[in-house]
């Protein structure tokens, strides 16, 4: 039993990371990954898209009054929710597939409190300088060169923050136009609030929680360990290289590793990633960078700290062969979820071409159930909800087949044909009768099939009911 | 099979170095006994706080006939009755408009707004008003018409709803409601020719009836009853006399109900809703003429 002399604290202030700049492969990939995402985030909502002059002409928008997705050409209308259900389901297995692979590789490289982290370290280094300078600054007593720094900072952090939830309100609604109410004063409440309240989310948790976010508050580095095995690709050290280690030139009895601190002193959860996998760990890899620059220092060979998995380290330190990583990659369960993601894929491309640009919906009205006619006719009553997913004006033309003899009449109108504007929903009532002494009123249930058709574009979809008799039990 | 191992697993398992644990190990896995971060503990007091605050400036503590008020004045029923005032306002002119537009001009085609605002409105009103009496969904109930067939007692075009919407049936709070009143024929007729009348009433609807007594019935129906439903028996809308040939019956058709209403007659009873026309009504006129629209808009309006 570890029985200590000490009560143990409950509680532990923050210790603060002062992450050093390092260079190399990983940081550069960082970069890369850094400037596509925050490049998507912040310019997309800008890419102009033309519809036509009755549709907006932004490339991608969610508008939510008229409930309308629209991504370039395609525009999803909320009877087509399953493609968003399809992406997420696309993303999950994603994540999986990403996880069981590369581990952490999502909060590693493109997890935004990742990415947003690592943009206000960079400011953070640009303003008050790298690791030891911003030691220094932390623990000098305030002047003004201090509040001058910390306020430089702050300002620039905030204006980061303010354009990250200023860009978010921009995917719903025109840009343009909402980027000259919001600083004429004339936007939505809605907007402002949303713009402070991830402002502030982003101010916060990109300068100040950081690391804390990923330890204490996100719940994904509690799932990812559940989906990672021994062939997972992690961040590790190969002790059985670098122990035991020690300064100084007399290497004999030593390890690779020098003692250093490079690892640690850019590490960006303040973490030595020498004693193993922790629950800290993003897999950033800038201690391999960090690391690799070292050894090409000292002249040893690269991957001290290198990406590996759980097996390497037991057949490594048999002393056998290092494996090839792509054998890591690829196995049965990495091939499994890659195969159910592009299922998936293939079906929601193959959905988005074959989907008619005309639909209908039919809910019978079934209070009451039927009406009886004066002349001892049956009557059902059905909603249509007719959808023109089309650009231009057309006239839909309602009809049914049966093996009954049914009638169908529209309310309204003496016609069986309606006129539906582009891009637009519109109810229609529609009456099914009976004439009396046939089967179909006196019986029970008949099934039939309404059919629409687009006089415009000959385009035609059925949806299948059912119309109730006087005999129905 | 006693081994140390098995019985002490933590004993084997705390190794020199490792951060102070709580003493409970699970297959091997040891508790860290870690401080929890601060920051933590002080998000902890802000919602103590936050939610003291609360209590003071809102509706929370419960009393014995109500809740402590709050300093800050707050009631959600304020709020509504705040936003319920807004929306007359914003819908104040619209109702304007459906008062003075022509009532056969209220449809689709030639006044889609009007139509639009007039079937929901309609329908809300038809929920609150109407459906007691004629059916959440207009199909009404025995002694109260269906509203969705084309059968019509007082008439079906949108001009005769919106008169009988608007001061009722038979009632006794606005002089112009529609009124008539069925003889009860008990006291009247014998119990013969209330048998043959009733058999000559399910022949001219194209019920099974006994020949012999519906011939003898004419006679009795021409004496009685055409002056109100007509000779034909098609009945007569001025008088709200039902048409006696068709397949809808509001009492029901068979020999037992025809029976009862010759006998002891039928008294149905609506009430005024206009406020501006009778005086008697719950409804303003934009209302009676929005629930007219809605109403005549089932399928069975002329």
């Amino acid at each position: 039993m570890s029985a200590t002399e000490e009560p143990t604290k409950l509680y532990a202030a923050r210790e603060p990371v002062f992450p050093k700049r390092v260079s190399g492969t990983f940081r550069n990939l960082k970069w890369i990954v850094m400037i596509i995402t925050l490049g998507i985030y912040y310019v997309t909502p800008w890419i102009r898209w033309d519809r036509g002059p009755a549709l907006p002409d932004q490339a991608v928008l969610i508008d939510m009054a008229n409930r309308r997705f629209f991504f370039f050409w395609i525009e999803i209308w909320p009877h087509e929710f399953y493609f968003v259900a399809g992406l997420l389901i696309m993303a999950g297995l994603g994540l999986f597939l990403f996880t069981s692979a590369l581990g952490r590789v999502w909060c590693g490289y493109s997890c935004p409190q990742t990415v947003w982290t690592d943009l206000f370290f960079a400011v953070e280094r640009w303003i008050e300088g790298d690791r030891n300078a911003r030691l220094r600054l932390w623990k000098a007593d305030w002047d003004t060169k201090k509040i001058r720094l910390r306020i430089t900072k702050y300002l620039a952090w905030l204006l980061i923050a303010i354009a990250t939830g200023g860009a978010w309100v921009f995917y719903f609604a025109d840009a343009p136009t909402l980027l000259v109410d919001l600083v004429t004063g004339q936007a939505p409440f809605i907007a402002y609030s949303t713009i402070g309240i991830l402002t502030a989310t982003t101010f916060v948790f990109g300068g100040f929680m950081r690391e804390q976010v990923c330890i204490y508050m996100c719940p994904w580095p509690r799932i990812q360990a559940a989906m990672m095995d021994e062939h997972t690709i992690t961040v590790a050290y190969r002790d059985w290289r670098g122990e035991p280690r020690g300064k100084g030139k007399a290497r004999e009895d030593l390890g690779d590793c020098i003692d250093c601190n490079a690892c640690v002193n850019v590490c960006p959860v303040g973490i030595d990633i020498r004693d193993g996998q922790q629950l800290e760990c993003i897999t950033c890899a800038l201690c391999i960078d960090a690391c690799d620059d070292i050894m090409a220092k000292v002249g040893k060979e690269r991957g001290l700290i290198d990406y590996l998995a759980l097996t390497d380290e037991e057949n490594e330190r048999a002393g056998n062969e290092k494996v090839n990583i792509w054998k890591h990659i690829f196995r049965p369960r990495t091939i499994l979820y890659t195969t159910l993601w592009s299922a998936i894929g293939v079906a929601l491309v193959v959905l988005l071409f074959i989907r008619s640009e005309i639909d209908v919906t039919v809910a019978p009205v079934r209070n009451p159930q039927f009406v009886t006619m004066s002349d001892g006719a049956i009557r059902n009553t059905y909603d249509l909800r007719l959808r023109n997913m089309s650009h231009s004006d057309t006239t839909f033309h309602i009809s049914l087949t049966s093996d009954e003899v049914l009638q169908v009449g529209l309310e309204g109108t003496e016609l069986l044909t309606v006129d539906v504007p582009a891009d637009t929903l519109h109810l229609q009532r529609v009456y099914v009768i009976a004439r009396p002494g046939t089967d179909a009123a006196d019986g029970d249930r008949t099934d039939f099939r309404f059919w629409v058709e687009d006089l415009q574009s000959d385009a035609r979809t059925f949806q299948d009911t059912t119309f109730i008799g006087r005999d129905v039990q | 099979m006693s081994d140390d191992k098995n019985q002490h697993p933590e004993e084997q398992i705390l190794m020199e170095g490792d951060p102070d644990t709580t003493g409970h190990v699970w297959d091997g896995i040891k508790e860290f006994n870690n401080p929890l971060p601060r920051w933590w503990l002080w998000t902890f007091y802000a919602t103590c706080a936050w939610g003291l605050l609360y209590t003071i400036l809102y509706p929370a503590w419960p009393l014995l006939d109500r809740a402590t008020p709050g300093i800050l004045g707050y009631s959600t029923r304020a709020i509504v009755a705040e936003d319920i005032a807004e929306f007359d306002a914003m819908n104040a002119p619209i109702r304007e408009q459906i008062e003075q537009v022509e009532l056969a001009a209220i449809t689709p085609a030639d006044n889609p707004d009007l139509y639009n605002y007039a079937i929901q409105g309609g329908s809300a009103i038809f929920a609150t008003w109407c459906s007691q009496c004629h059916g959440s969904g207009a199909a009404g109930a025995v002694g109260y018409p269906n509203l969705l067939d084309d059968d019509w007692l007082w008439g079906g075009s949108i001009d005769e709803i919106h008169y009988t919407i608007s001061h009722g049936i038979r009632n006794e709070d606005d002089p112009s409601a529609h009124y008539s009143e069925m003889t009860a024929f008990d006291e009247i007729l014998s119990d013969e020719e209330i048998a043959s009348v009733v058999q000559y009433v399910l022949n001219i609807s194209g019920q099974e009836h006994d020949a012999t007594l519906a011939g003898a019935g004419e006679t009795v129906y021409l004496d009685n009853c055409a002056s109100c439903h007509l000779d034909d028996g098609s009945g007569d809308r001025f008088l709200g006399a039902p048409n006696l040939t068709d397949a809808i019956w509001l009492y029901g058709g068979d020999e037992a109900a025809l029976e009862e209403t010759v006998r002891y007659s039928r008294f149905g009873v609506m009430p005024p809703w206009s406020a501006d026309a009778s005086g008697a009504g719950r409804l303003s006129e934009a209302e009676v003429r929005s629930v007219s629209v809605y109403v005549h808009s089932l399928g069975g309006g002329e």
